[in-house]
Parts: structure tokens; C-alpha cells; sequence
């Protein structure tokens, strides 16, 4: 089944005076209608320019991208604009208009598509009320705060009833709870309203809190995709890695343990204490270097790094234990 | 040292402030008719701009760059007979303006292209990406946006027109210039020279309180 969201063998060259910038490479993604699907990477991955390929704001200089079945490259200018129309777009600085009242700043996409401007602040009243911003239609940005400057950007990103909405580091101007308010409207817009949402970020904590499938990019190139808590207990890429894990944590000294593991475990699983019944099993100590919960799609998920004994037999021992307690083992090498 | 000042003279005083006014701004109006599009396509056909283009960008910056070049004193004399053409005289305020809005235009331009450049590049990226066009932009981010730079702009250029028109007196322009020119200059009667002087710096100067305070009275940001 094709989605609603199609990129196929998408590259992107910058050409300047006398160098090129490669800033994608040959990307591949599928996104399903009503999705929550993150796209995240460090900063310079690409993930921006993607974003902005989605909607042709940058042409991609190879490859095709299809909304809804309709290939961008081969449209005019006029039906080009009359997609963007359906797909919204909110960004880290929220990008509201500066000399215009919250009101109008939220009916503009619908002054933009000429619906008159009696209606379109009625419908822009609406969308204000869904935000729970109402008793501010008057102020201007610079009156509200970052949260609810993105609440309005949301309610402006709504105003066309868009079937895709692309939040580009929507929240990444936040503090961890405006970020979690804003990521709760994100998740009632897409239960509500079934608008397809695509969350550009470099926060693994966003992706875990709110996305369902996940592409991972570096350096341009697409390193991994799937569902989410798959990739969280089983990162494959090095960028993958690196996010789930953490890049401090990846090089936690190696005390005097040669080898490490992680583990990740589910909330079923975490009813019997694993690690307390190996021990014992074992007679032998483990070090636990990291322990963390985590919220991964609404779903408590531990991960827990180890550092094992230095017995080489003692350590396949103790990986086959919890592999048979079904826990995702992983090595942990400074070298990913 | 007041004696010089008649009740003739006071009027023509009065005479002399109206016409200084009314070349300054119905030349700054005229210059923005021209100068606001030239300046707005300076900026949509730039590098940076929403549709570049080098050889447009290329030639409206080349004219900018030879009429803003040119003394106002030589264009004054250079146009006559164009503004013989448009007005019918060549002396006079209602000539003057004619010059007078060809050297504020290309001005105008630059000062209209450097406002509307300082527009977020994010809100017009935001415009773009809800489906706006080019003319959208123009008229509903980039004027909008960048109205207190432009309101500054037009306070500028009625100061610096202002400024020209005295000079058009060397040539019967008229206004306050002409009067210190004739008085103060060819007559030697120097009280009168100061009080023209004196009353152009105060024109000037209300001017710009007043265009300060509509600037800020439009400025949402704070």
C-alpha cells in the first residue's frame, strides 16, 4: 500500500562557487496516512532539507517525492501552491507574523487559499479555541510566551485542514514542559483530526514521547527506519546508536569491566528482577553503569547498561541467561 | 535686527514654508510610486530574493547606482527639459519636484530594498509554505512585516528631500531655500538668512519626531 507520503531515491546538491554539498542522498520513506513519523538526526544531518524537499520549499535535484499519489516534480506553480495548502508546517523559531494580531496571524493561510475575511477569523476563532488560546486574539507574538506562540502556529497550521502537518525542531526553542504540552496537542491532533504528522527533531526523547515509525539520517543518507520501540531495543546504524544510547553514555570509561552490555526490557518483563535472580544465579557480581525508564510509545520501556565480569565463559553465560529471559542484549563498544 | 522683517516679508516667510512642504512631500509621495516597486523588485530579483534574477537585479541596481551618483544641482539643470515637458516651466516649486522626485527614487529604492531584506527569512519561508505567491508575499509579509524600517525609511527621505529642495533655490525653485539663497546669499541680508535656516531645522526636526512616534505607534514587536 502506497502512503500518503512517498520519497523515492531523493538526493539534494547544493551547489555553491566552487564546491558541492551533498546534503541528501538517495532517501527512501514511506509514511502511512494518520501516522506520527519521526524523522531525526544531529544537527547537519539533512533532516531540514528533507523537510523542505516534502513540500518542494527546496527541489530536490534527484529523485521524487508523492503526496498522496501525485508526484511534486511534474506539478505547474499553481497546483504546487494549492498542495502546500494541504500541507502545513510549524517551526522551531514559530515563525508568526510580527506587526499582526494572534487572530489574524491564524486566519492568513486562509486569506492566502481568499476565503473573506469575516470567515476566515470565525474559522481562525475556532482553531484558537482548540489551542485553548481564545482569550488572546488580540495580543500580538511578542506578547506570548515560546509555548504559546507554537500553540498559535498549530492553530494557524490547521486553518486548511492540512492532511499532513511537518513540525520542523518544533520544539526545540522549549522547555522540557511546554515541550511535553505541545507534544500532547500534536498527539490530539492526530487522534482527532487524523491529520498524518511528520516530527523533525534531534531529540530521541521527542520521537520515544510521541512518534509511532521513525527514520534515523546521517550525513545525508538514510541509516535506519522502522517502528519505533524496535529501533529504541535494537539500534543497528551507529546514528542510531548514538541517539538511543546517548553519546555520553557511549563512552562511559571502562572501569575495570572489558565488556559491556545493554539490555532493554519491557514493563511485562520487568516483573521479575532480572538482574537481582542472575546474580544469585550466577554468584557473581554485575556492575550496572546506567539504569533508565523510559516512555517509548506509551509504553514503559528500561534500559539498563551492564558491565560484566571478566570471565570470557561467565559473560556468554550470563548473555544467553537474559536472552533467554527475553531482553534485547546488545554490546556497548566505544567504537559503534 | 528685526527691522527686515515687514509684514511682506513675514508672509513671504509663510509663503516660503508652504512651498518648502509641499515640494518635500508631494516629491518623497511621488518618489515612493516609483522607488517602493523598483526597491520591492530590487529585492524579489536579488540573490537572496524570492524570484533571483541576476540581469533584472543587474540592471534596476545599475540605474540606482548612475542616478544616485549624480549631484542634485546637475540633475536639477539636466532634466529641464523634461520637466518642461511634465510641468510647463522649468522655475518654480511645481517644476522643482519633478528633479526632486528623480533624485529621491532611486534613493527610495535602496532604502525600500535594505527594509524589506530585514524581513525574518522564516516568516516568508512560513508564507511560502501555506501556498503564498510571489505578490502575496510582497504585499501581506514584506510590506507588512518590514512597515517600521519602511515608516523610518519615508522619515529619512522627507528630511533628505527637504534638504534638496533648499538647494533648488540656486534656480528659482522657491520655498525657504530660495528665500535664504536670494536674501541672505545675493542680498547680503543675513537676519533673514538665519531665520529661514532656523526654520528648516525645525522642519526637519518635527518631522522626525513625528515619523518617530508613527513608527513606534506601528511597531508590534515590543
Amino acid at each position: 500500500m502506497a502512503g500518503i507520503v512517498e520519497v523515492k531515491n531523493l538526493s539534494k546538491t547544493f551547489y555553491n562557487k566552487d564546491s558541492e554539498v551533498n546534503a541528501l542522498k538517495d532517501i527512501n520513506l514511506s509514511i502511512e496516512k494518520g501516522d506520527i513519523y519521526g524523522i531525526i538526526g544531529m544537527s547537519g544531518a539533512g533532516k531540514s532539507t528533507l523537510v523542505r524537499c516534502l513540500n518542494f520549499l527546496e527541489r530536490p535535484t534527484s529523485g521524487e517525492v508523492y503526496i498522496d499519489g501525485e508526484a511534486l516534480s511534474g506539478l505547474s506553480d499553481k497546483k504546487l501552491k494549492e498542495i502546500r495548502g494541504s500541507i502545513a508546517m510549524i517551526f522551531q523559531n514559530f515563525n508568526l507574523l510580527n506587526q499582526v494580531n494572534i487572530i489574524d496571524n491564524v486566519a492568513f493561510p486562509l486569506r492566502i487559499q481568499k476565503m473573506n475575511k469575516a470567515q476566515a477569523r470565525q474559522k481562525a476563532r475556532e482553531l484558537l479555541k482548540t489551542v485553548g488560546l481564545s482569550e488572546k486574539e488580540k495580543n500580538y507574538p511578542s506578547q506570548l510566551s515560546g509555548g504559546q506562540k507554537q500553540r498559535v502556529a498549530i492553530a494557524r497550521a490547521l486553518a486548511n485542514d492540512p492532511k499532513i502537518l511537518l513540525c520542523d525542531e518544533a520544539t526545540s526553542a522549549l522547555d522540557p514542559r511546554t515541550t511535553a504540552q505541545i507534544l500532547e496537542l500534536l498527539k490530539k491532533i492526530n487522534d482527532e483530526m487524523g491529520i498524518t504528522i511528520i516530527v523533525i527533531t534531534h531529540q530521541m526523547s521527542v520521537v520515544q514521547d510521541i512518534c509511532h515509525k521513525v527514520a534515523i539520517i546521517e550525513d545525508g543518507r538514510l541509516a535506519e527506519s522502522g517502528i519505533v520501540s524496535d529501533i529504541f531495543a535494537n539500534p543497528k546504524s551507529h546514528a542510531g546508536k548514538m541517539l538511543v544510547i546517548g553519546e555520553k553514555d557511549m563512552e562511559i570509561p571502562l572501569l575495570h569491566e572489558d565488556r559491556r552490555i545493554r539490555i532493554v526490557f519491557e514493563t511485562n518483563s520487568s516483573y521479575e528482577p532480572v538482574i537481582a535472580n542472575m546474580v544469585l544465579h550466577f554468584k557473581t557480581p554485575v556492575n550496572i553503569l546506567r539504569a533508565n525508564t523510559r516512555n517509548v510509545e506509551g509504553t514503559a520501556m528500561g534500559d539498563m547498561i551492564l558491565g560484566l565480569p571478566e570471565d570470557k565463559r561467565m559473560q556468554e553465560d550470563m548473555i544467553a541467561y537474559l536472552e533467554e529471559k527475553k531482553l534485547v542484549v546488545s554490546e556497548v563498544t566505544e567504537d559503534v | 535686527m528685526f527691522e527686515s522683517f515687514t509684514a511682506e516679508v513675514v508672509s513671504m516667510i509663510g509663503k516660503g514654508i508652504f512651498e518648502t512642504l509641499y515640494m518635500t512631500v508631494i516629491s518623497t509621495f511621488f518618489g515612493y510610486i516609483i522607488g517602493l516597486p523598483w526597491g520591492v523588485a530590487l529585492y524579489v530579483s536579488s540573490q537572496k530574493g524570492l524570484k533571483p534574477n541576476a540581469a533584472i537585479y543587474g540592471i534596476l541596481s545599475f540605474i540606482a547606482n548612475v542616478m544616485r551618483s549624480i549631484p542634485f544641482l546637475i540633475l536639477l539643470i539636466l532634466v529641464m527639459p523634461f520637466t518642461l515637458f511634465i510641468v510647463g516651466r522649468t522655475y518654480g516649486s511645481t517644476a522643482t519636484i519633478v528633479p526632486l522626485t528623480l533624485s529621491a527614487a532611486p534613493l527610495i529604492a535602496r532604502m525600500v530594498e535594505s527594509s524589506v531584506s530585514e524581513v525574518d527569512a522564516g516568516v516568508i519561508e512560513a508564507a511560502q509554505s501555506m501556498g503564498a505567491g510571489t505578490w502575496t508575499l510582497i504585499t501581506s509579509v514584506l510590506l507588512v512585516e518590514g512597515r517600521v524600517s519602511l515608516i523610518s525609511g519615508i522619515v529619512i527621505m522627507l528630511g533628505t528631500v527637504l534638504g534638496y529642495s533648499a538647494m533648488a533655490g540656486v534656480v528659482g525653485g522657491g520655498g525657504l531655500g530660495d528665500i535664504a539663497i536670494r536674501y541672505g546669499y545675493y542680498r547680503y541680508q543675513a537676519d533673514i538668512m538665519i531665520v529661514t535656516v532656523v526654520l528648516l531645522v525645525a522642519l526637519v526636526m518635527i518631522l522626525q519626531a513625528l515619523g518617530s512616534k508613527i513608527a513606534v505607534a506601528f511597531d508590534k514587536r515590543k
